[in-house]
């Protein structure tokens, strides 16, 4: 089963433990500028929002990368950076329409979430449930339930 | 080690800024942050000079981890010493940028000096340099914020700045961080101000990847977390309510100052309280919390969210008010409400909206207000003082006419910026400043909770909750439950609290965290990053050390144990309602026991036993 990064903007606090968690496991170090995955905060509005990469099926990043160093990671379906081929071109900085390829101006390489191989740290750190790992094909379900929860028993729906 | 190793020496009066080694030597006695800063401060600073003069200094400090997955671990520190106490000052807030300080690779940053025009230091990891802040003098926080990061085009920009308040002397003015996170108490924003220093700009990009033993380091921050999430104050009191979820609770117990501190209970609590924040409105069904919010790294929360009701008088005229920003914690919540009478929520968050925009702590604001209003309804201020304004308690369009005033400290705005103490002197009543060391109370009425009267007593920065929050034993049965209205035994608590508190101060971490964690909880965390053996016994002998440092270096300012004291109001006039009903707060019962716990002598003074023992000079 693929499983997929489900974000609840509603429950983030802003606390930024998801952006050390990923610059850990992906730097070895806590470094924010170096995380995957990003917080937005709209002071005005009162809103928080965790952004990253959604692993398009058919994504612009590989398409774009004239050496071929994004790759489909078949288990997880991320697409991966692969350092040995990536020469640091930007195209695919450029293809993504999200932004959520990012140039490493220390390594010379870029950088995209990889779902951590199936086990991402930013769902771990997450203290709220805003950040959780769900089936891919089942994104709406919590959702789902949510408005199942609010409807009347006998009720028919009109479709 | 979690230590970057480097301080950022910044000398206002040449321009310079350079780089030095930090003292490690002085880190494995003093830790960092609270400890270590106020360390290079009694080292470089002689305790008698003025406040505001070019010799004294201002240094903001992270603590080791400050910058770490660590819950909470983005604190930093400002320490100097008070223009309003005298004092050592030091407060500590959350938000973002000692985080980012950290990130740019600097454990502290000294100012030392005064710059003969208005600067701001724009520091990008190890790049530091002084820019003319021309532009921005004479503007708030929250322009001030906005202007340097469109003048640097960088979003990612963490800002501190002060405000007008701090510019035209109000001597509890303070470092604004990250729009609504304050440094809050004692006036370290005034002196910042004296030095001609605006703000300080940090982008760190560099992170924080020297942890000692990183593996345990993370079985460490998981473990902590998880005690975190299974507290019912850490996971859901805090994050639901704030600090604000005391509002009722110390109402009911009898220790809500009212009024000036003449009254233990106030009536219209309910409708500022916690529980009130959550209440939709009359005009637009919202309620005025939006959300909460979390500091750097923290997995509590307990940050405040929220709205003005834009059909209320303080803001209807003003769309630039009718966003979201920093709400009602509790301290602040009491000082703008309880303690001026006024019980209504929109003008009170108004204030605070102004107190983090001007940059002023609205602790020492509201209970400066208090004492006018008292000294107004005695006929000793008037309308002539106030230009027509009637300074009565319960009277919003008093708080709002008052809290603007002192954005820019015109008219009676300069005379509120004095603080109660000097206020009061300046009007002939000394005796109705509810201040200990020229410094005003927060929320907690020591009749109602015996051992908060020797906290505030004792206390190196004035009267303040957060030197030993005995109301954590008092109240709420943390860690094991005292009766508030005894005094027996509340000596030792208070000096346990001191110490412990005095060191989660000094490790980066947010005190919030000891309603659930024990430094038991913590010293793992700090000694899996940081080199030396720190346990929980070590990191309290730390607390003890830095204690006796603040002491020692407040004895040298000139101050003695006479100044280990309480308002008469407090000590003479009992309660009036509520479970403390009768009640004075029993100091002299205290004192003499926690100056001998303390090995202090009987006027105060740290023994030479003492000093020797915790190796001070």
């Amino acid at each position: 089963m693929q499983m997929s990064l489900l974000i609840d903007a509603s429950k983030c606090t802003g606390c930024v433990q998801c952006e050390l968690a990923c610059s850990l496991e992906n730097e070895g170090i806590f470094n924010p500028s170096k995380s995957r995955i990003r917080i937005f905060t709209f002071h005005h509005e009162g809103r928080f929002v965790p952004y990253t990469c959604t692993q398009c099926a058919d994504a612009w990043c590989m398409q774009a990368c004239p050496v071929d160093a994004i790759a489909y990671d078949a288990a997880t379906g991320a697409k991966i950076i692969l350092d040995a081929a990536c020469v640091g071109c930007k195209v695919c900085t450029i293809a993504c329409p999200f932004g959520t390829v990012n140039y490493n101006s220390d390594t010379g390489k870029v950088i995209k979430c990889d779902l951590c191989g199936g086990d991402p740290e930013c769902v771990k750190a997450c203290p709220t449930d805003a950040i959780t790992y769900v089936d891919a094909d089942q994104t709406g379900y919590e959702r789902m339930r949510a408005w199942a929860v609010k409807t009347d028993a006998g009720s028919t729906a009109t479709v | 080690m979690s230590w970057t190793g480097k301080i950022l020496r910044v000398n206002l009066t040449k321009g310079t800024c350079n780089a030095e080694a930090l003292n490690q030597e002085w880190a494995q006695d003093y830790l960092g942050q609270r400890g270590l800063a106020t360390k290079y401060l009694v080292e470089e600073v002689d305790a008698k000079i003025d406040a505001l003069a070019p010799e004294n200094k201002l240094i903001m400090a992270t603590g080791p981890l400050t910058g770490t997955m660590a819950s909470t671990g983005g604190r930093y520190s400002v320490i100097t010493k008070s223009p309003l106490t005298h004092c050592v000052a030091c407060s500590n807030s959350g938000g973002f940028i000692g985080a980012e300080i950290k990130n740019a690779g600097w454990d502290m940053i000294i100012f030392e000096g005064k710059s003969p025009k208005p600067v701001y230091l724009y520091v990008v990891n190890d790049k530091a340099e002084l820019l003319p802040a021309d532009d921005i003098w004479g503007t708030s926080v929250w322009h001030s914020d906005e202007w340097l990061h469109k003048r640097h085009q960088d979003p990612m920009l963490r800002i501190a700045a002060v405000g007008r308040s701090a510019e035209v002397g109000c001597l509890y003015a303070a470092i604004v961080n990250d729009l609504h996170r304050a440094a809050g108490r004692s006036g370290v924003g005034t002196v910042m101000a004296s030095k001609n220093l605006k703000a300080v700009a940090v982008r760190g990009s560099k992170g924080i990847g020297n942890i000692k033993d990183p593996a345990r380091f993370m079985d460490a921050v998981n473990a902590g977390k998880k005690v975190l999430a299974n507290n019912a104050v850490t996971s859901q009191g805090l994050p639901t309510y704030g600090t604000q979820v005391l509002m009722n609770v110390i109402n009911e117990m009898g220790a809500l100052p009212a009024n000036n501190m003449q009254d233990v209970q106030f009536e219209g609590a309910q409708n500022v309280s916690g529980e009130a924040m959550h209440e939709p409105r009359k005009s637009d069904g919202k309620p005025n919390l939006t959300t909460n919010a979390g500091c750097f790294g923290c997995t509590i929360a307990c940050g405040r969210i929220s709205t003005i009701d834009k059909g209320h008088f303080s803001v209807e005229h003003k769309p630039e008010y009718w966003g979201n920003s920093g709400g009602l914690e509790y301290e602040a919540a009491w000082a703008l409400g309880p303690d001026t009478g006024i019980d209504d929520i929109d003008a009170l968050t108004y204030a605070n909206f102004l107190c983090n925009e001007d940059g002023f702590d609205p602790i020492s604001f509201g209970s400066t207000l208090a004492a006018a209003m008292e000294l107004f309804e005695m006929g000793v201020i008037t309308t002539k003082d106030t230009g027509g304004m009637e300074l009565k308690f319960g009277s919003a369009e008093a708080l709002v006419w008052a809290v603007e005033k002192m954005t820019t400290g015109e008219g009676f705005g300069k005379d509120l910026g004095l603080g109660s103490k000097r206020l009061c002197e300046k009007y002939g009543h000394p005796e109705l400043s509810m201040t200990v060391k020229g410094q005003e109370f927060p929320a907690y009425d020591p009749r109602g909770i015996q051992g908060m009267g020797l906290a505030y007593a004792t206390s190196n920065r004035g009267a303040c909750h957060l030197r030993g929050y005995t109301v954590a034993s008092e109240v709420l049965g943390i860690p094991e439950k005292t009766d508030p209205l005894v005094t027996e035994g509340k000596a030792g608590l208070v000096k346990a609290f001191q110490d412990a508190t005095a060191a989660v101060d000094s490790s980066g971490l947010c005190l919030f965290t000891t309603f659930a964690w024990s430094l038991e909880d913590i010293a793992p965390q700090v000694d899996a990053a940081c080199e030396g053996d720190w346990s929980a016994e070590r990191m309290a002998e730390a607390g003890e050390r830095i204690w006796n440092m603040e002491r020692d270096f407040n004895l040298r300012a000139g101050l003695t144990g006479a100044d280990d004291t309480l308002p008469k109001r407090l000590l003479k006039d009992a309660a009036r309602t509520g479970p403390a009903k009768g009640r004075v707060n029993d100091l002299d019962k205290m004192l003499p026991e926690y100056y001998e716990q303390r090995g202090w002598s009987n006027d105060g003074i740290p023994t030479a036993a003492t000093r020797q023992r915790l190796g001070l000079a």
